[in-house]
């Protein structure tokens, strides 16, 4: 973790039961963050992703969130539930651009998924599809709130590899909430543990900071 | 051609319908006796009064009540407005919002009619004054009601999409735009399907009203027209500022979405 430069620095959070929160997030690393349901991990994430009130400041690359634009700091601090939502009659109404056909492939999604019907897919496809809808705003963080829990255990995998590969190559950074710690083992290069509106750092065997 | 004058008995044969059909509603148990009811005893002292009042008013030509009248319906209209609605704003604002737009549109609409097209002498003569405003008011507080219900509910309803469309980076406009305009369709309809079936599928109130008072048949229409033209401006008008300024309350400045300011919501 050393000599990594710093993508996003929370200092001070506080929402609802939340906090104070301290966290920074280094660039290609993901953290991974576990909880008992009820701790807080949502509010965190939305608190982060600017959705919901909260006091204290937080800092994406020398930019303090109020100095943005709220819908400009949410492309670059991206939230991605468990559950996607999708309002358009077609997949591709949802995005802005021709979908990349490599992250499909990658994703094992047929190429020609775009113009299907939106209420044809599974929940599986609807899930990958959603973190591909989030990529192509080109985050700078990305707030994992389960991504995979509507996974199977190949997909989950390809998920994690697309994500991976995304912090790398954009030189971005990320938090992954799971109740998995096998999959935190795979995904995080450090892991911390929400227990009554306080960080604490979890030490899962395998991982090494 | 005179008009034949209605007598109580008339009125109260006729009312007895609505008692019939309060009795058929609570035999099927649709609960719409107690409703139809105290409406009907409502509309008939509603009437009554603005029917002293009118006459008191044609004899007394003075600004000062005329204003005071208008109003008391525009504070009325504002009333009915949230009293009807599934999840109203919460505090004054849902009020406060519907009394202004009505007024942005009502208001003005009717004091320019009266002032350029029709022209009385004086123009704010309550002859025309009144039913005129009444029937702008009446009809854009229909507009304002559904759309405003529609609004808060689908808002409600959709939650979880709005937000979803936020997480995305869409602006708070963006996110509502669907809800939006579905509520101002929703809000139009009765307009348009008023304008779209006069004449072929019903005789609107005002110009049968006319007719039976005694009016020329073409003078009814052009009068129908008129309002018509009116009514459906001035609904569309007030329907729109009511939901810019709702639409704007449903979201804080950071492009949050803030449900707690409808009465059910979190």
């Amino acid at each position: 973790m050393l000599f990594s430069t710093v993508i996003l620095s929370i200092e001070k959070l506080c929402s609802l039961h939340v906090g104070p929160i301290n966290l920074t997030f280094p660039a290609q690393h993901c953290i991974g963050l576990s909880g008992p349901s009820g701790c807080g991990k949502s509010v965190l994430l939305k608190a982060i992703a600017d959705l919901i009130d909260s006091s204290g400041t937080i800092t994406l690359e020398g930019q303090s969130c109020i100095n943005v634009e709220a819908p400009d700091w949410r492309r670059k601090v991206q939230l991605i539930p468990a559950e996607s939502l999708w309002w358009h009659s077609t997949v591709g109404e949802h995005f802005q651009h021709q979908i990349n056909p490599k992250q499909l492939t990658q994703l094992s999604l047929q190429p020609d998924i775009e113009q299907q019907a939106v209420n044809q897919l599974s929940s599986g496809q609807k899930q990958r599809l959603a973190i591909l809808r989030s990529l192509e705003k080109k985050p700078r963080v990305l707030l994992l709130d389960e991504p995979t829990a509507s996974l199977d255990t190949d997909n989950t995998k390809r998920v994690e590899a697309v994500i991976k590969e995304y912090l790398t190559v954009k030189n971005a950074s990320a938090l992954w909430v799971s109740h998995d710690p096998e999959q935190l083992k795979r995904v995080a290069t450090k892991t911390l543990k929400l227990m009554n509106g306080q960080l604490e750092v979890d030490h899962i065997e395998g991982i090494s900071e | 051609m005179s008009i034949i004058t209605l007598s109580v008995w008339d009125l109260l044969a006729t009312s007895s319908l609505i008692l019939i059909l309060a009795a058929i509603s609570l035999k099927q148990q649709f609960n719409l006796h107690k409703q139809l009811i105290i409406a009907a005893i409502r509309a008939t002292i509603q009437l009554f009064l603005i029917g002293f009042i009118l006459r008191w008013l044609f004899g007394d030509i003075n600004p000062l009540w005329l204003i005071v009248v208008a109003l008391v319906m525009l504070l009325a209209a504002g009333h009915e407005v949230i009293s009807r609605q599934q999840r109203p704003f919460t505090g004054s604002f849902g009020y406060l919002s519907s009394v202004l737009s009505m007024f942005l549109s009502s208001f003005i609409l009717a004091i320019a009619t009266l002032s350029i097209i029709i022209q009385p002498d004086p123009w704010f003569s309550p002859q025309y004054a009144i039913p005129l405003l009444g029937m702008l008011l009446g009809n854009t507080m229909n507009g304002i009601s559904i759309s405003m219900d529609r609004l808060t509910t689908t808002a409600w309803q959709q939650q979880q999409i709005i937000e979803q469309r936020l997480m995305l980076g869409e602006q708070s406009s963006e996110a509502l735009a669907d809800i939006k305009k579905d509520a101002m369709r929703a809000g139009m309809i009765p307009s348009i399907n008023g304008m779209a079936s006069a004449g072929i599928v019903a005789l609107p109130g005002m110009m049968t009203g006319q007719i039976l008072a005694g009016s020329a048949p073409l003078d009814a229409v052009k009068y129908q027209l008129l309002i018509l033209f009116l009514i459906t401006a001035g609904s569309g008008f007030g329907v729109y500022a009511s939901l810019e300024l709702g639409s704007r309350r449903l979201f804080d400045q950071r492009h949050r979405l803030r449900l707690e300011r409808i009465a059910g919501g979190s």
